[in-house]
């Protein structure tokens, strides 16, 4: 089976965010790191291989330095890496990125397209629907279960009252959410071998994209200005032996935690 | 000169420290408190390839420069020096097989150990021969195609918890130094069994005790090597020991620093954080640079074992100062958080209890000293 995992780089959570003059999230070398919901993908991936067999091939569109936690991935075990990289892409938005991803899937060919549910930088969450519409092939979404059987894909999709349960025959692509699995470190060994193995680089021109339909020439989506989020905390002090645990638990009512 | 990791030892670096922090550092003062041995953690550092660092690949291990190595273990014992202790003997029992043992010993061993299935344990001291390694006493006779072993040893890491012990008997009652020979005792053997374990000051959550044999029988196919270069076998991988546990002792001196870094800029007397006391800040400066000073000295060490350079003095600076320096710098951690650093809330004073044993094992301190010296003064020193 061919399994391609769709990872981007994103800037560490805990790195500090700043923005560029046309507000765009200023990238830095030091902080870039597999988006965390992606590694939940890659776990999957792996798995699926395992079960499987084939192969596991980690894409990422981004700059040429993320080349670096392409490696990372093939640590983890994929068998290899494809980077799209093109100047070109920069600043591309939510559709523009599904037009290069998909434009790459169809160029490697896939039997399973593996996403993660967003990503931690902007927290979309539509590049895996934008893909599979610009394929024209089925998305099974937020599986927190991926069976793959006779040809079809099934899966889970965590809901208020139970799950649901959706299937498509494969190709299909897949995004999932962080119950699905908990993801491997790499080995010592992973690491090691992981410089010997491939990584093909793709720009616009080898994927047939036309360069005005993504990056900032094909953005139809623009931020305008951005204002932190207010995180100061309500606090309100219950003291004393009088009443205090009646109030307390009058307040978890109100507050539907009891 | 050239002071920067290459991207194999940064991300080795990186996945010890991830693993470290993770897995291990969550429980290191439980396990300490509870004197409880963490074999779970046995299986998932095996996968990562932690229990087979010096053994070659056709065994399933890494080989890996003791460089990289040391850089693992200075972030295994950031999380928890005992832990990182144990690990490195049982690296050492497989090292020593992969070195010293011929095809079939490794066949038999190797995989076992690099996988964790099974754990190892490194026996060379008696309850009278710590420094002196040639007064050892209990003996290996050989009759026909076995050995009996008889006698205690004393001070073994994972003892009880270890399945293949890799033992210094003697095995000539004449020659001192040169009667001495290694065995690979299996855990079940008939005739060996697990004396009194030791109630320590710390490293706690490591095991230490005494392995008794009353004509206990191995295959003479468990000896490693010739009868008679036991000796050698241990110090070979004494050797490389000092590094490790010269890496070790500067990942609790970090650990401590660190946490002491931290408490300074938070802990406010007199209206100012102390960290804005000179008092504090030459503390944590001089702390900063016996750490760092040792790290150097460290990876010296393992830098020029990897390269084939002469080592032994490199060896011996490297263990005896960095265990030198965990332990001041443990201490003055301890100073630094005032009554909070001798409580158990904080983990300075584990690293303060962990850090001592550094300067006494894997060759005391004064012995190191004594080994750098004979390398300064040549043949004046031993008169
Ligand atoms: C927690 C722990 C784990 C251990 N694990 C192992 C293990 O896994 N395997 C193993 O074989 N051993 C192990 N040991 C034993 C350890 O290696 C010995 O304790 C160490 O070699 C010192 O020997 P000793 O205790 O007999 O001290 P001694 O040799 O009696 O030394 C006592 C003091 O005298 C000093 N001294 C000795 N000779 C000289 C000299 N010539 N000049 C100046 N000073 C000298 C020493 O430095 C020390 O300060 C362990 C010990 C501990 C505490």
């Amino acid at each position: 089976m061919n399994i391609v995992v769709c990872m981007k780089e994103t800037p560490s959570i805990t790195a500090v965010k700043r923005f560029t003059a046309d507000m765009r999230l200023e990238r830095r070398k030091e902080d870039a790191e597999i988006n965390p919901f992606d590694e939940y993908a890659l776990e999957e991936g792996l798995r699926q291989r395992e079960k499987h067999g084939g192969e596991v091939i980690a894409l990422c569109m981004g700059p040429v330095t993320a080349t670096e936690n392409i490696r990372k991935a093939l640590a983890i075990g994929a068998d290899r890496g494809v980077l799209v990289t093109d100047p070109a892409l920069e600043g591309s938005d939510a559709i523009g990125t599904a037009r290069a991803l998909a434009a790459a899937l169809q160029k490697l060919g896939f039997d399973l397209a593996l996403f993660g549910s967003a990503a931690a930088d902007s927290y979309g969450g539509v590049v895996p629907a934008a893909v599979a519409e610009v394929l024209g092939q089925p998305l099974l979404s937020f599986a927190s279960k991926l069976e793959i059987a006779d040809g079809r894909a099934k899966i889970e999709r965590a809901a208020e009252t139970g799950y649901q349960v959706a299937e498509a025959a494969i190709p299909a692509l897949v995004s999932v959410i962080q119950t699905i699995n908990v993801p491997r470190y790499p080995s010592m060994k992973g690491i090691m071998q992981s410089k010997k193995k491939p990584i093909d680089t793709f720009s616009l021109a080898d994927l047939g994209v036309d360069a005005t339909l993504v990056g900032v020439a094909g953005a139809r989506e623009k931020a305008t200005g951005s204002s932190p989020v207010d995180t100061q905390r309500k606090g309100e002090l219950f003291s004393g032996n009088d009443g205090a645990a009646d109030r307390i638990v009058a307040f978890l009512v109100e507050q539907k935690v009891l | 000169m050239f002071f920067r990791l290459d991207d194999e030892q940064r991300e080795i670096q990186e996945l010890a420290r991830k693993f470290a922090q993770h897995e291990i550092a969550p429980h290191a003062d439980e396990w300490d408190e509870e004197h409880h041995f963490p074999r779970e953690v046995l299986q998932p550092m095996a996968e990562l390839g932690l229990a087979g660092l010096l053994v070659p690949d056709q065994y399933g291990g890494l080989a890996l420069p003791r460089l990289t190595g040391a850089l693992i273990y200075e972030q295994l014992a950031q999380a928890d020096m005992a832990t990182a202790v144990w690990l490195s003997v049982h690296n050492m029992v497989a090292g020593l097989i992969a070195k010293f043992g011929d095809e079939a010993q490794r066949e038999r061993w190797l995989p076992r150990l690099v996988s964790g299935a099974a754990l190892g344990a490194f026996s060379l001291s008696e309850a009278h021969a710590g420094s002196d390694a040639t007064a050892i006493r209990a003996t290996a006779r050989r009759e026909g195609d076995e050995y009996v072993l008889n006698g205690s040893k004393y001070w073994v890491t994972n003892a009880g918890e270890a399945d293949l012990y890799a033992v210094m008997l003697r095995t000539d009652a004449e020659a001192r130094g040169r009667g001495i020979s290694t065995f690979i005792v299996e855990r079940d053997t008939a005739g060996f069994s697990i004396g009194k374990l030791e109630r320590k000051m710390g490293l706690r959550s490591s095991p230490t005790g005494e392995l008794i044999f009353e004509n206990c029988r191995v295959p003479a196919a468990n000896r490693l090597s010739a009868e008679g270069d036991g000796l050698k076998i241990a110090l070979s991988s004494l050797d490389g020991g000092r590094v490790n546990i010269g890496s070790i002792a500067v990942g609790v001196a970090q650990a401590a620093l660190d946490v002491a870094v931290r408490y300074a800029g938070e802990r406010v007397a007199f209206g100012k954080p102390i960290g804005a006391f000179e008092g504090i800040q030459f503390m944590l400066a001089d702390m900063a640079m016996k750490t760092q000073a040792a790290r150097l000295l460290v990876y010296e060490a393992a830098w020029k074992m990897d390269n084939g350079e002469p080592s032994i003095t490199a060896a011996a600076m490297a263990k005896c100062f960095a265990t030198d320096a965990a332990m001041a710098v443990t201490t003055d951690a301890v100073q630094a958080l005032g009554g909070a650093g001798y409580v158990r809330d904080w983990p300075v004073e584990r690293y303060m209890r962990d850090a001592k044993v550094g300067q006494i094992f894997e060759g005391a301190n004064q012995i190191q000293r004594i080994v750098i010296a004979r390398g300064l003064l040549g043949e004046v020193a031993s008169q």
